[in-house]
């Protein structure tokens, strides 16, 4: 048999029916819900008189209007009436309809990027769909997983089923060790700096090579989350040992009696010695350092180490005109560093960073230190009920409470401010999330994605500040 | 879902590269369970000089008189002329949504992210392809004309500009199907329900634990 790629083979594997114009039906092994993306796919499946074709494949969980306070008072202590309806209209559906779903309140809930793949839910060799472009998360599984529309939403509940044509296949490489201070999404935005936000369009991103391999799972979900922001819709990482251990125990995962069946048919999921890519990229851990984004587009990133590029040295018209007006927007001075960025705001979250190594990561640098005086607010949003009960359980919590961080309860918060989180006009602001597009945060707000780490040392100073440098002066 | 079948209408262009859903629909306008009533607020925060809310009457609002869409001559137009990597970011459906009930049923573009792209095609939205140079050439013809129209037809798969100059575009037999007769895919779909079930045994066969387990 021709050498395959994990890409194919998890294509060849979910093909329903081939059709002669390229495109097929594939098979969808789960789909996850929120309550933005899911109203309009019940209603149509409801006008249409049709039912969901399967029940036991999807998980519902509001994720991205919840408040991160005052969760205790479930869906009736929202106050944004709008948002409020929204999330009644999830919980109806899914009781209407027979699906579960974590409700506000539950322990589980949380972002269903984080909850799926904590629950056992996206599993290897599976298809993972949601309406929410960061669906790629789920590929560190050796999963196909990517965000779909609302219609398409609605095509899987009514038939288990997309249509779908394959893509090309992409080879990312990243080799050696990783260096001191830097981190899985250091490694991410490298990688967008260099292939830039349409570089994936069309393909889906294998994420391979020693430092890859080296990642905890953690860190694999950060980079192939952030897959589409490379343009890609999926972004995969092969199974391996540190994909079994994550795997063990998880609540829908595999029962003991299934567990070595699963193992065995899991140990098939990488690519195949000699199979084809599309397209290659190689990047050496080594040259990596902690990276900011200093734009308005998440392929507009540098290392903390570096000035703020100027837009008369870029040669390509079209990108030196976007440059200019992210430089517009985020009003900045000729002549500046990454560091010289004064911040107003922190945010530690959303599902490309709210695990349990990211607040582990932050917590560390956090400790002993006070956020500083000209800093509004540095928030800490875990990813769900359960990352929050067991950074509660290490007393992470109490190392951001006494450093001036808030300690919030699980959402997507301020990555994307549909609830009352959300960034002031004019506001600078160092995130975890994965989108720094103008107004993202909140109308005007200027946001630089970094690493956890990066984002509680700036919260600290104020302004960015190397971590690697940070760390060290704290331990000397 | 409305047919796309031809369309000859005014263009209007909206000259940036890498334009995201974000900028497309903002936000705060996710909060409604409805598929229309978008309109209003697209491209939102580039179209108004204040900060909009859901729910709110924008007839009253302050308009930034550099966009495009709030020049004169643009009012009435239904293709929207664009550039490079249109569509990236979130997979909200609500940014065609938003391009649609605003009036537009047709997008031109040398690229699109994937998932926008996919998502036009489920509400009869055209969205074409046409090389850099194309693109430039029509935008240079539609700054430069006031009224300029294009004439998309999708059976013929031609954008024909108003000089006769004619270009051809490439569309999938399937989705060039669904958008010409306004078919809904669910029901295609489900014409395969015996393969799909058929599929769906040898799947719990095989691997067993993905089934009856989330309860």
């Amino acid at each position: 048999m021709k050498p395959r790629t994990l890409y194919d083979k998890l294509w060849d594997d979910h093909v329903v029916k081939q059709r002669e114009d390229g495109t097929a039906l594939i098979y969808i092994d789960r789909q996850l819900l929120h309550e933005v993306t899911s109203p309009q796919a019940f209603e149509g499946l409801e006008l249409a008189g049709r039912k969901p074709w399967r029940l036991d494949a999807t998980l519902a969980t509001p994720d991205h209007n919840v408040p991160t306070e005052n969760q205790e008072d479930g869906v009736a202590g929202i106050t944004d009436p709008v948002s409020r309806i929204q999330i009644e209209t999830l919980d109806a559906n899914c009781d209407k309809f027979g699906i579960v779903e974590f409700k506000m309140g539950d322990l589980r809930q949380g972002i269903v990027h984080v909850i799926g793949p904590e629950q056992g839910v996206t599993l290897p060799g599976t298809t993972v769909v949601c309406g929410d472009s960061h669906t790629a998360t789920h590929g560190a599984f050796a999963t196909l997983a990517h965000g779909i529309g609302t219609s398409e939403v609605e095509h899987v509940l009514a038939t288990q089923c997309l249509i779908q044509r394959k893509m090309k296949n992409m080879r990312v490489e990243v080799n050696g060790e990783i260096p001191f201070g830097v981190t899985a999404k250091d490694i991410i935005l490298a990688i967008i700096g260099k292939i830039g936000t349409a570089g994936g369009t069309g393909y889906a991103i294998e994420f391979a090579g020693s430092a890859i391999e080296s990642l905890s799972m953690e860190g694999r979900m950060t980079v192939c989350n952030m897959a589409i922001e490379g343009g890609a819709r999926s972004g995969l990482v092969a199974f391996d040992n540190t994909t079994l251990e994550y795997l063990k125990n998880r609540p829908y995962g595999p029962k003991e009696d299934q567990w070595e069946q699963a193992v065995s048919q899991w140990r098939e999921l990488k690519t195949d010695e000699g199979a084809f890519f599309d397209n290659i990229v190689k990047l050496n851990a080594a040259d990596i350092k902690p990276q900011v984004t200093w734009g308005t587009s998440p392929e507009m990133v540098v290392a903390v180490d570096a000035m703020i590029p100027s837009p008369e040295d870029e040669t390509d018209p079209v990108k030196r005109e976007g440059m200019e007006r992210a430089y517009h927007y985020m009003d900045y001075k000729k002549g500046l560093a990454i560091t010289d960025i004064k911040l107003d705001r922190v945010f530690i979250g959303s599902c490309t960073n709210s695990r349990i190594e990211d607040l582990r990561a932050a917590a560390e640098v956090a400790k002993g230190n006070q956020v500083a005086s000209s800093i509004k607010q540095a928030m800490v949003v875990p990813g769900s009920g359960l990352v929050k009960k067991q950074a509660e359980k290490e007393g992470l919590d109490k190392v951001f409470l006494a450093a001036g961080f808030q300690w919030r309860e699980p959402g997507c918060s301020m990555c994307l401010a549909m609830n009352a989180d959300k960034l002031g006009d004019g506001e600078h602001c160092a995130s975890t999330s994965n989108r720094n597009f103008e107004g993202r945060q909140g109308q005007g707000g200027r946001t630089h994605l970094v690493s956890p780490a990066m984002a509680a040392a700036a919260a600290i100073a104020g302004h960015f500040v190397d971590v690697r440098d940070f760390v060290r002066k704290q331990s000397a | 879902m409305e047919k796309f079948t031809s369309l000859n209408a005014l263009v209007a262009p909206l000259d940036r590269a890498n334009v995201d859903t974000d900028q497309v629909i903002p936000k705060q306008f996710l909060k409604s369970i409805k598929r229309t009533g978008f309109g209003p607020n697209l491209f939102d925060e580039w179209r108004y000089m204040d900060e909009g809310k859901p729910g709110e009457d924008c007839t009253h609002r302050p308009l930034n008189p550099d966009f495009i869409l709030n020049n004169e001559r643009y009012q009435g137009v239904e293709i929207l002329l664009a550039r490079q990597n249109f569509g990236c970011g979130s997979s909200r459906e609500h940014a065609p949504w938003a391009l649609l009930d605003y009036g537009f049923r047709c997008v031109i573009a040398p690229s699109y992210a994937d998932i926008f792209f996919n998502n036009c095609f489920k509400n009869g939205i055209l969205p074409v392809i046409l090389n850099e140079k194309v693109v430039n050439q029509l935008f240079e013809e539609t700054f430069a004309t006031e009224g300029y129209t294009l004439d998309v037809d999708l059976a013929s798969q031609t954008v024909k500009t108003l000089s006769g100059e004619s270009f051809s575009f490439d569309v999938d037999e399937f989705r060039k199907h669904c958008l010409l007769n306004g078919l809904d895919d669910i029901g295609l779909t489900l014409d395969d329900a015996d393969l799909i079930r058929s599929y769906e045994a040898k799947r719990k066969e095989k691997s067993p634990w993905l089934f009856d387990v989330i309860k």
